[in-house]
């Protein structure tokens, strides 16, 4: 399934993570910045426990009543001049969109960044169908020129440095410049202005839909939403059934928690909120407008447990804090949804065949619940997938299952549990390092050491990782 | 416009939530917290512009002030430092108010000016791409995150702020605000009324940016390289 990025093993991928220097430390300065960054802003708002804490309502009400904000959503698009497309499955969804691209003789796509489009393995199936597809994302478009996928949610081509990227240009474009990143910004404008001007259609993702006025709101830096649904006479937005809020004063909120936790910023230069085609005698933006609303597994986590792994708004906070993504890198999770989201959201979407190792891809250590601005549970949830795999799905090995036995045993006293998970917590103070928990216990310590997993408490990364494969770890 | 699949889609939904479809009467609950409200709230004018200016600086933005006497002197050393040879601007009744058409009329010599018309279908889009300069007045302006608000319409096309390769913000004072609270409260009560939201709104902060170069700051990415904000009393 297109949500994988990858065909080889999971060790095979976290011992080439491992080995890549550049990657591994890209991504751990990667990470203090964005993490001091959205301390400051958090900080600066003073109150940040109730900004969650609204955060986390709103999303919940929404999900809750999806049915209803959809059909208002839809209702709306369709009032303001747009075609709504409901596609219950990824096939569904490329299918409509060819037929558009094809009912206008298209030639080429320009996209603006979109996780959704990822998932469904849209490129690919326009490209086999003999479209251009220009990525205008510039870290987007730098990896598609090399065909490499992306390793981070926010900053997908964190892997590449700029002698790489320099190289990629001149091999694949012919740039003749140096490697200072203004240079190489400076050549990609020019190249990607052309690719807007030239392109047939725009395809982009969706941060929130807003249900009262069948708006789509698009957060960027750079500016190529806008240039994609600015520029081309036909549109095709393309949002996960669960990026959606009631009116604009939601949309509001979350776009502030987005924008502070992904990238440290109170707004991002641009916040794009678009609705239908554009109106009589207005020259900009689309007249030929389509929004595919995909559900591609989703529904299916409804009314679970895990129905608030939904309230994700793809801010990457967790996995900014994420101790094990910091060690291997973003390609292991062999997922486009990487780090602790990706880790419970990939087995849910994808089902737990290929992924039974992602959930145990985790020290426990709830720094990425912490970081949640919806606060998501999402150690809880990676506790549950692992119960799961182990007593229903039955793929884990033998020692596994009897440690989960005893686990279910100590959990089934609240009391108990609340009681050793806090201590757990506190003791983890004991692993912080410059305010991430490094090679953490985790919560659920006598569990987790049957796997060798985390590590304990002074042994390096590759140390840990290396013994554990000795021992025959999880596969 | 058509809608497809939407009941059998929407019906699962309600199906996996395990209740019947809800397909009204549902309201947003009352939030046990509102942060957003706190935000700024109480300051005077002058304290928001310069909530407004110390951010301009994070968001790599030149920030002026003057008043309405002032603003042709201020315009004409902006164009200048921007080394701008055509301007566009949209058809804004306010580029009169302001002087901007007595500027342009003084400057037609030197420098190339279009005003956005719509009769004239693509050739604004092409004018707008080629453009060292596009100028526009701020709807609604937001202190915390120096964000200019634009509602586009017919006479307003969106490249004029995006396509050229400097932006200047015309900021009437009036049309500051606390933050992007009031912006989408403003919004959602005309929609309530039964308003039509404009097909695009933009929030604009600064000049377009990426950091997807080794996280380094690059400014000037698909939209603007540089942008200056002048707060006109
Ligand atoms: S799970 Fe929470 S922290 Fe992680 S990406 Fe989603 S919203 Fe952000």
């Amino acid at each position: 399934m297109s949500i994988q990025i990858n065909e080889s093993p999971f060790q095979e991928r976290v011992q080439k993570g491992i080995e890549n220097d550049f990657m591994r430390q890209a991504v751990s300065s990667a990470q203090g910045r964005f993490r001091t960054g959205k301390l400051t802003q958090a900080e600066e708002l003073g109150n940040w426990e109730d900004w969650r804490q609204l955060g986390e309502e709103i999303r919940k009400h929404t999900v809750e009543n999806l049915d209803y904000y959809l059909q208002q959503l839809s209702d709306q698009v369709s009032r303001r001049g747009g075609n709504v497309f409901f596609a219950s499955t990824a096939e569904e969804a490329t299918e409509y969109i060819q037929n558009v691209i094809k009912n206008k003789e298209a030639k080429k796509v320009v996209k603006s960044k979109s996780m959704v489009t990822e998932e469904i393995g849209l490129n690919h199936a326009l490209e086999l169908g003999g479209v251009e597809v220009v990525e205008s994302d510039l870290g987007e478009w730098i990896l598609q020129l090399d065909d490499d996928p992306p390793s981070h949610i926010v900053t997908p081509a964190l892997h590449k440095n700029k002698e790489q990227i320099r190289e990629t240009f001149a091999e694949k474009r012919g740039y003749t410049n140096s490697d200072k990143p203004e240079e190489l910004a400076s050549f990609s404008r020019d190249q990607l202005r052309k690719e807007f001007l030239s392109a047939d259609v725009g395809i982009t993702g969706c941060n929130f839909a807003i249900a009262e006025s069948g708006t789509i709101t698009l957060v960027t830096n750079e500016g190529n939403a806008e240039m994609a649904t600015t520029l081309t006479d036909t549109l095709v937005t393309v949002m996960g059934m669960e990026r959606i809020v009631p009116t604009w004063e939601e949309m509001e909120i979350l776009v502030g928690l987005l924008t502070r936790s992904a990238v440290c910023q109170k707004l991002t230069s641009y916040i794009t909120a678009y609705t239908g085609s554009r109106l009589e005698d207005e020259i900009d933006g689309p007249d030929d407008y389509h929004l595919v609303i995909v559900d591609n597994g989703r529904s299916k986590i409804l009314g679970t447990e895990f129905q608030a792994a939904l309230h994700c708004i793809r801010c990457a906070a967790c996995i900014n804090v994420c101790p094990v993504y910091r060690h291997i890198g973003g390609h292991a999770h062999n997922s486009i949804y990487p780090g602790p989201i990706g880790a419970v959201l990939t087995p849910l979407l994808d089902g737990y065949q290929d992924h039974t190792e992602l959930p145990y891809a985790s020290s426990l250590c709830g720094a990425c619940t912490e970081a949640c601005p919806v606060k998501i549970p999402l150690h809880d949830m990676l506790i549950k997938h692992r119960q799961i795999i182990v007593e229903k799905e039955n793929k884990a090995p033998t020692a596994e299952k009897m440690m989960m036995k005893g686990f279910a045993k100590w959990s089934s006293s609240p009391a108990a549990y609340i009681l050793s998970t806090k201590m757990a917590r506190l003791a983890l103070k004991a692993w912080t390092k410059d305010d991430t928990i490094e090679n953490g216990p985790g919560p659920l310590k006598n569990w987790t050491n049957s796997r060798n997993f985390p590590a304990p408490s002074k042994q390096s990364f590759r140390a840990w990782y290396k013994e554990r494969e000795k021992s025959g770890g999880a596969s | 416009m058509t809608i497809q699949n939407r009941d059998q889609f929407l019906n699962r939904i309600a199906a996996s939530l395990g209740r019947p479809r809800h397909t009204d009467g549902v309201e947003r609950p009352k939030w046990s917290v509102n942060p957003q409200l706190e935000v700024l709230k109480g300051q005077t004018q002058e304290n928001l512009i310069d909530v407004l200016e110390k951010q301009c600086k994070i968001i790599h933005t030149v920030f002026k002030r003057t008043d309405k006497n002032g603003l042709e002197q201020v315009l004409k050393e902006t164009i200048k430092a921007y080394n701008g040879k055509s301007i566009i601007v949209p058809n804004d009744p306010r580029n009169e108010q302001y002087g901007l058409l007595n500027l342009f009329h003084e400057i037609e010599q030197r420098i190339e000016t279009h005003i956005w018309d719509y009769t004239k279908q693509k050739e604004n889009q092409i004018f707008a791409e080629r453009a060292d300069i596009g100028i526009t007045f701020s709807d609604i302006t937001l202190a915390e995150s120096a964000t200019v608000t634009l509602f586009h319409h017919k006479d307003h096309g969106r490249t004029i702020s995006l396509l050229p390769h400097s932006y200047i913000a015309i900021i009437p004072r009036e049309t500051i605000v606390p933050r992007m609270t009031q912006a989408t409260q403003q919004i959602h009560e005309a929609i309530a009324k039964g308003e039509d939201v404009a097909s695009c709104v933009s929030f604009i902060s600064g000049p377009s940016n990426s950091a997807d170069i080794e996280m380094n700051l690059i400014v000037g990415v698909h939209g603007p390289v540089h942008a200056t904000y002048i707060v006109v009393d």
